[in-house]
């Protein structure tokens, strides 16, 4: 029996007042001179408006409404380069305003750690009701407020974090332990965003695939963060919390970690599930990094563009077993990097994609197109962190020529055709090749496309317990059954 | 360079002497590798990391250069390094980091 790929969800969430509380922001500001201060403010006179995120075009192929390849023509800076009429909604999913986020998180919001001002919720409460996913239930979760000095008072005395909207203070978010770092708001803040955007896509999901979401029996969390308290940091699960907010009440989880390679991770271990027969539907879903958020600002502000990373993102996908229809995901074709197989670029490679390839009998050339790591190179060039897509596909040409499949002068016309520019928001798991699944079911649904190879590696000694990198890839091929 | 690196190799400087080390890069772009060049040479040119202000004054070379390749055993370099040679002009980054050296006496 094969594996496939059913349906998939792409969302994106515009954050800009979250963009303080990005890792590298949230480190930065103290020290040059705190809230309201000189690095916050310009910081702030470079954020991008809800409708410039929209129009930005990596954000318009992210959800749906363009192709990877039309990047090829937009002139650059993608950012001066807005989509004529671009829309909110994709075919893949949304992008959602931040005004709309703010219901989100307080409905996923369990342990109220969320405060928002009673005439902050009196000003969401029609946009939040009006989203088709939210029912009543959930509206109801938006309370009625706290008071604002109440929240003013938690805030100056408990290490509770402010919580803005367009600059203004609407709400909190408090700590759950005196002394717990993995309980302090900062911590519950990222971990609460990671779940509403995993619930925002796997409602997508849902709704593109036309299935229940009792139907579900199956949920794996590709999201990085490290959910748990002081005696188990890391150790519990976003999966289920997603599968709750998502009303998959006959559905259990787990998370799946391995850095940027989780979500190629957990496809593997959810078609292994599918294909061995212990369940029949499985989810694989991945919620926005806070963490990330601002990232590279140093690098933008430098070159006076606007901060890109303003964005949460998040995807889901549906595996099930044949349906004589999607795209089958050739568990054969695993490509591994192991313990003993070195890490330089052309080990890692060889091992990711020449290997299983040469185990199936496929050669490179037969191969349509390589997703691998989509990192908008717009977001990492300013800040010296180069174009990593490119790269990648560079050093696949070059593997093709090494293996003799192509002459050295064709590794360029590789690229162009079998690789795509970068177009990811850079939130580590988000950009590990899945971006492109959406456009390669779609082309394979529709016989445009045979095969994709997807190919992610993991930077494993960010965590310094290995100097080991990871990776892992798979093929993924049109359905033979599809006309009859 | 991000300030954790930068930190790194500043501790390395301090404990074994600025005139006992040469640093070997290996990003693939250029302008990276300049901005990592200049800030073990001349300081953080963003201000934001521990070399901000601190000039190292180290000597850094590019792994794709031949003075490199010729320091280390063929087989391993082909091995490491011989792909990436294969897609990056070399005497562009040979250039490049002369110039850098240069400039940064």
């Amino acid at each position: 029996m094969a594996v496939v790929i059913r349906e998939c969800s792409y969302i994106l969430v515009h954050v800009p007042d979250f963009v303080r509380y990005g890792s590298k922001p949230a480190r930065d500001i103290p020290i040059n001179g705190g809230p309201g201060g000189a690095l916050e403010r310009r910081i702030y006179e470079h954020v991008r408006s809800y409708d410039e995120a929209v129009a930005y075009p990596p954000n318009q192929v992210y959800i749906g409404n363009m192709h990877p390849d039309d990047l090829h023509t937009t002139p650059q800076p993608w950012f001066e380069h807005p989509v004529a009429g671009a829309k909110r909604h994709g075919k893949f999913g949304e992008i959602l305003p931040e005004e709309e986020w703010y219901g989100w998180l307080k409905i996923a919001d369990d342990f109220n750690l969320v405060w928002l001002t009673p005439a902050f919720i009196a000003q969401i409460r029609d946009v939040v009701s009006g989203h088709p996913f939210l029912e009543e239930e959930d509206i109801g979760k938006l309370g009625n407020g706290v008071a604002i000095n109440k929240i003013r008072d938690k805030i100056e005395r408990d290490d509770a974090l402010p919580l803005y909207y367009d600059g203004s203070l609407v709400g909190s978010i408090r700590r759950d332990h005196e002394v717990d770092d993995t309980l302090k708001a900062q911590v519950l803040m990222e971990n609460l965003m990671a779940k509403a955007s995993g619930a925002l896509a796997m409602h997508h999901l849902f709704n593109r695939a036309g299935i229940e979401p009792q139907q579900v029996d199956f949920i794996l969390s590709c999201s990085e963060e490290a959910v748990g308290d002081r005696y188990n940091r890391g150790g519990g699960s976003l999966s289920k919390a997603i599968g709750e907010m998502c009303r998959c009440v006959n559905a259990t989880g787990h998370d799946i970690k391995a850095f940027c390679a989780a979500p190629i991770h957990a496809i593997m271990d959810a078609a292994s599930l599918v294909q061995a027969g212990v369940f029949e539907r499985v989810v694989v879903v991945g919620g926005g990094c806070l963490a990330k958020i601002g990232m590279k600002y140093v690098g933008h502000l430098k070159h006076d563009m606007p901060v890109l990373e303003d964005v949460l993102a998040g995807f889901a996908f549906l595996l099930t077993p044949d349906d004589g229809v999607s795209p089958i995901v050739r568990l054969d074709s695993i490509g591994k990097h192991d313990v003993g197989a070195g890490s330089s670029q052309q080990e890692i490679m060889t091992s990711l994609i020449v290997k299983p390839l040469e185990r199936i009998g496929v050669k490179m050339m037969a191969i349509d197109k390589y997703a691998t790591e989509l990192h908008n190179p717009e977001v990492t060039l300013p800040a010296g962190s180069g174009n990593t897509p490119l790269t990648n596909y560079k050093i696949m040409g070059a593997l093709a020529a090494l293996r003799g499949e192509i002459g050295r002068d064709q590794i360029d016309t590789f690229v162009r055709e079998r690789g795509m520019p970068g177009f990811s928001p850079t939130q580590g798991h988000i950009p590990a090749a899945v971006p492109f699944l959406g456009h390669a079911l779609e082309a394979m649904q529709q016989g445009r496309m045979q095969n994709t190879m997807f190919v992610a590696k993991g930077s494993l000694f960010l965590g310094r317990m290995s100097q080991l990198s990871d990776g892992l890839s798979f093929l993924l091929e049109r359905n033979p059954r599809r006309n009859g | 360079m991000d300030p954790e690196s930068q930190a790194q190799i500043k501790r390395i400087a301090d404990d074994f002497g600025s005139d006992n080390i040469m640093v070997v890069l290996g990003a693939s772009d250029i302008e990276g590798a300049e901005i990592a060049a200049e800030t073990l040479t001349v300081g953080d040119p963003s201000f934001a990391g521990p070399l901000a202000g601190v000039s190292l004054g180290l000597p850094v070379y590019h792994i794709l250069e031949p003075e490199v390749k010729e320091s280390v055993p063929e087989e391993i370099y082909e091995q490491e390094v011989g792909i990436v040679s294969m897609i990056v002009d070399t005497e562009e980054v040979s250039r490049a980091f002369r110039k850098i050296r240069e400039t940064n006496k």
